[in-house]
């Protein structure tokens, strides 16, 4: 099937190239540090529980959050190749010309970068495993801000797609994926600077108010919604970026 | 086979282009010549489905590429004129990548794979990095990946430029080696490209079509009025006299040249040959023929009369 051959490009090239070696070490160094660091912090201070009977808070109250943190710096540098290069390269006339609906063509080059994600999400699995050596883990909680992070993840991959389906330079489209997802993620950090109904607004578009629920163990279908609603519109709008080359001309 | 009727593009203000239409007959190479600018690569993206037309009717071997893309393109083997393909990939990798994505599988890709690779001359390249190929490699593997699904209509976009001219040489030789099975539309500024690989030529000038011709100037000849070049050893007066007064000629041009012979530009009549008239009348008087041949006009001149009059429009 041509939607496989087209996959299997995308994570080909992922798999030759250096980027995602380096982009594995700096997600993992970063992660790790941040799990480490909220884990003494927990155990010093503890908040009042009980910590020898309830480690696994260490991990719920600190490492998706984080982990999240650390995907929004290194995503763009996945996404920032996926239509950029081609561009460039002139492989998308090539692309463009096989007989391949553009739907295959973007869904390929998202799955293939979800698919990073959730390996680089799956590898951060070593800190709650880590921890139920010590102490058992209520696995529930643990499962549900997971599938924030890769209801994250693919919102992310998404955002970047369509950056990256603007420009022919890789440099361009992750700087201005970064400064995207900051923005998003940051829509509700200060509440003094809003109106009470702009921060209503600001807390229905933000990234992180929409991940908090997920990240303390809560599945809520609102949130589920509004992540399903970004990848979607991102998506619809690089196939229409692709489409606008019936009345750009160039490539 | 490959049918462009009254097609028109475009792009915002830009007019890219205007009202072409042209044919191409199952097998036939056509050469599509034009000042750079003029609108050929996009008639040619059309034709290979990188975007519809905005009006006009595209069909490549019968299927019209605004109603059925998809499979306009499955009959269509495109090399774009910019193409540097993935420098990551190996030779063979890629081309595999292109079968994939043709969906062909199995004994199929396996003989079709090694064909291309030895018909391109890309067999003992077939493990090296894209990346680290020459020009004219890079070249191969894009001809090697437009024939790889024995396409019935062929599209090349300057096939030629930036090669060394045994690579040239390679390149006519492999699209000559497809005239009759395979439709070729070549886009070129190298004139004799056209008339060593194509059937016909087809010039677009400003995005509008000015000219089509016969690419083998014989056969223009023979369409032509029949002009005919004639030089002789003879004293000018007495030949202008003898040649104007045969019945097959129209018109004539004479010019004294400083070897001693005459130049004798000969315009027939319509139908009319007058080869051997002349030479009978020239033979008659004892003069000496050194030159007898029909003029057709170059490649070159007819590409310049026809764009030029869009300078002046």
């Amino acid at each position: 099937m041509t939607f496989l051959a087209l996959l299997r490009k995308e994570l080909r090239a992922y798999a030759v190239a250096p980027l995602l070696y380096v982009v594995a070490a700096v997600f993992y160094g970063l992660s790790g540090f941040f799990f480490y660091t909220q884990l003494i912090y927990f155990v010093q201070y503890g908040f009042g529980f009980n910590i020898l009977g309830n480690f696994w808070v260490a991990f719920i109250a600190g490492a998706p959050y984080s982990v999240s943190m650390v995907l929004l710096l290194v995503v763009p540098l996945l996404t920032m190749r996926l239509l950029a290069e081609e561009r460039k390269l002139g492989t998308i006339e090539w692309l463009l010309t096989a007989p391949v609906r553009d739907g295959a063509l973007v869904a390929a080059k998202l799955l293939a970068c979800v698919l990073v994600v959730a390996g680089l999400l799956l590898g951060t699995l070593a800190y709650p495993l880590f921890l139920s050596g010590v102490q058992p883990v209520p696995w529930a909680p643990v499962a549900a801000s997971y599938l924030g992070l890769l209801l994250l993840g693919i919102s992310f991959s998404a955002v970047g797609l369509f950056i990256s389906s603007l420009t022919d330079s890789q440099v361009v489209a992750a700087v201005a994926t970064l400064g995207v997802l900051m923005a998003f993620w940051a829509l509700s950090w200060n509440e003094a600077a809003l109106t009470p109904a702009g921060l209503g607004a600001a807390a229905s578009l933000s990234m992180f108010d929409h991940f908090e629920g997920f990240s303390r163990g809560v599945i809520d279908a609102g949130d589920l919604a509004y992540f399903v609603a970004v990848a979607t519109f991102f998506v619809f709008g690089t196939l229409r970026v692709l489409e606008a080359r019936q009345w750009r001309g160039r490539r | 086979m490959i049918e462009v009727a009254h097609l028109r593009k475009v792009f915002g203000a830009v007019t890219a282009v205007d009202d072409v239409s042209f044919r191409a007959e199952a097998g036939e190479a056509i050469g599509l010549l034009g000042p750079n600018g003029s609108g050929k690569t996009t008639i040619m993206r059309t034709l290979a489905g990188y975007f519809p037309p905005t009006s006009g009717r595209v069909a490549v071997a019968g299927i019209d590429v605004t109603a059925a893309p998809l499979r306009a393109r499955a009959a269509v083997g495109y090399l774009p004129e910019t193409a540097t393909w993935y420098p990551e990939l190996r030779v063979a990798e890629f081309l595999g990548l292109c079968a994939d994505v043709r969906g062909m599988r199995g004994a199929t890709r396996r003989a079709r794979l090694a064909a291309v690779m030895e018909g391109c001359g890309l067999a003992e390249v077939s493990r090296r990095l894209i990346g680290a190929l020459s020009k004219g490699y890079r070249q191969r593997v894009g001809m090697a990946q437009a024939l790889l699904h024995e396409p019935a209509v062929l599209i090349l976009d300057e096939p030629t430029v930036g090669l060394d001219p045994r690579q040239v040489i390679e390149i006519r030789a492999l699209v000559r080696a497809l005239r009759g099975r395979t439709t070729v539309l070549l886009s070129t500024h190298i004139l004799s490209e056209v008339a060593t690989v194509c059937d016909r030529v087809v010039i677009i000038d400003r995005g509008r079509l000015v000219g089509e011709e016969r690419a083998d100037p014989l056969a223009r000849a023979e369409q032509g009025a029949g002009s005919l070049l004639v030089r002789v050893v003879a004293p000018v007066a007495a030949l202008t006299t003898a040649i104007a007064a045969l019945p097959e000629v129209a018109a004539i041009e004479t010019r004294a040249s400083d070897d001693g012979s005459v130049h004798v530009v000969v315009t027939a009549r319509p139908g009319a040959a007058p080869a051997n008239a002349i030479v009978a009348v020239v033979l008659a008087h004892g003069w000496r023929l050194e030159e007898l041949r029909p003029l057709a006009p170059s490649l070159e001149e007819l590409f310049v009369s026809l764009t030029g009059k869009g300078a002046a429009r």
